[in-house]
């Protein structure tokens, strides 16, 4: 499971923790989020501009 | 993010401005105490329905002399009073007292005016009056909305729009405003020579269809109906529903026209602050069809002292933008970005005036494009006549334009 962090916030996505507010529940992974996902608090940054904080080598 | 320089503070205690200012903030609580008092007087003082104009003379007169007279507010925290300040629970109580003061104002005075025989004007001032107040009800909410982690002041955020049945406010705001602000497809970003009229007709039915379809998209992720109680939309609407049903049923039927002229001139005033706050600015697109993220140039910012405190920062606008999650208390003013020449109070009475507005405000724009009128965002019906008066080639920019300063 990844941590993807958005730039501007620092919200962390986590997979395990999924957005479940937003509609993606725990487990979703980042490569299943659609490409107009955009930060859960300040709805500035797009999925892409994301940076990745951390990759579990067993995650797909 | 485009780095800005940010004014030097001044050291934080005792009674220097820094010290003493988050009380200040307690104005916030004092605008809505101010028309509770004026519906008192209203119901007990031969002086009747004058008092209901108290308010809007505060927000006409006294706050727009009162910015004159105090000036610039040039505090910025330092990051040492930064971190104090974001966790002081203060700042977030303020707002709290200050949504059940609104509604203790919005039910006194619906009560002074069913209880008292008033004229016509008399009515009109308290529409006006509640109207000013709801402004602020819109910061607080608007500060309590960008909270997404925080439940109770997400709640609270819904209450406070609730007053006046805007209940999509910080649906839109949060993830359409932002996301597209200073771009031609933000419903809420106005065009440079669209005057405030018609930026109505696009802002206020536009903003909601977005909200609605942002909520819907959000609930079917989640793979429930659009119209249930997860709707947050309808959270607030039931709050309204419930307020505004309760004065009805205990004042009236003929209470109704009154709440809802006051909810519709608050969110008038929702519509001149938007228009105000990025008129004419755009955002450019880049190689790869997206727009270049958005920075402190692109909001128009008012420092004054007042004004600033009423609207709990919401002028500092370039900070709020490029860190929407920044609290209220620590904006910062950016002395670079664009300035408009009053606080929001005045230059939102003036966009009541377009030529008035224009005649301010355009050559403000075409300074900060420097005179390259494919940098603005223009009406289309206008687009040609300002490309004709205001474009400059090349050429002739760093003689005239230059002399025009933001």
């Amino acid at each position: 499971m990844s941590k993807h962090q958005c730039p501007n916030c620092s919200t962390v996505y986590d997979e395990l923790i999924g957005s479940p507010h937003e509609g993606y529940p725990a487990g979703t992974l980042w490569q299943d989020l659609p490409e107009d996902f955009t930060c859960p608090c300040c709805f500035l940054i797009d999925k892409n501009e994301f940076e990745l904080l951390e990759q579990n080598k067993e995650s797909p | 993010m485009t780095t800005l320089n940010i004014q030097n503070s001044e050291p934080q205690g005792g009674l220097s401005w820094a010290g003493i200012k988050k009380y200040f903030f307690l104005i916030a609580i004092l605008v809505p105490l101010v028309q509770v008092f004026s519906a008192y007087q209203t119901v007990t003082t031969e002086a009747a329905g004058l008092w209901l104009w108290l308010l809007v003379l505060i927000n006409v007169v006294i706050v727009p002399v009162a910015d004159v007279i105090f000036g610039h507010d040039t505090y910025n925290p330092t990051q040492e009073q930064e971190a104090a300040l974001k966790h002081d629970g203060f700042y977030v109580w303020v707002m709290y007292l200050a949504i059940v003061a609104h509604w203790l104002a919005l039910i006194t005075t619906a009560y002074a005016v069913s209880v008292v025989d008033l004229p016509w004007y008399h009515f009109l001032g308290a529409i006006i009056g509640i109207g000013a107040m709801h402004s602020v009800s819109f910061a607080i909410s608007h500060e309590l909305g960008h909270r997404v982690n925080k439940k109770t002041q997400t709640w609270v955020a819904k209450f406070a729009t609730a007053i006046m049945g805007y209940a999509h406010f910080n649906i839109e705001h949060n993830k359409g405003h932002h996301k597209h602000v200073a771009t031609p497809e933000d419903a809420a970003s106005s065009r440079m020579g669209e005057n405030v009229y018609k930026f109505a007709l696009r802002e206020l039915p536009g903003g909601f269809v977005r909200a609605w379809q942002l909520e819907r998209s959000r609930l079917s992720r989640q793979g429930k109906p659009t119209w249930s109680l997860s709707n947050e939309i309808i959270h607030s609407w039931l709050m309204t529903l419930v307020g505004f049903g309760a004065m009805v049923f205990i004042l009236g039927l003929q209470i109704f026209p009154f709440l809802i002229l006051t909810s519709f001139y608050g969110w008038f005033q929702l519509t001149m602050a938007n228009y105000i706050e990025h008129y004419g600015l755009l955002r450019q697109k880049l190689d790869n069809g997206k727009y270049q993220r958005c920075e402190p140039k692109h909001s128009w910012n008012s420092n004054f002292r007042l004004s600033n405190l009423i609207s709990l920062h919401l002028q500092r606008h370039s900070d709020h933008h490029a860190n929407p999650t920044r609290a209220y208390q620590l904006l910062r003013d950016y002395p670079e970005a664009p300035q408009m020449p009053t606080g929001y109070p005045t230059m939102m009475m003036m966009t009541l005036i377009p030529p008035l507005w224009y005649w301010v405000m355009d050559r403000k724009v075409v300074a900060w494009a420097e005179g390259d009128m494919n940098l603005v965002n223009m009406d289309g019906e206008a687009k040609d006549k300002l490309f004709t008066r205001y474009h400059k080639k090349p050429a002739d920019q760093n003689s005239e334009t230059a002399e025009v300063s933001l």
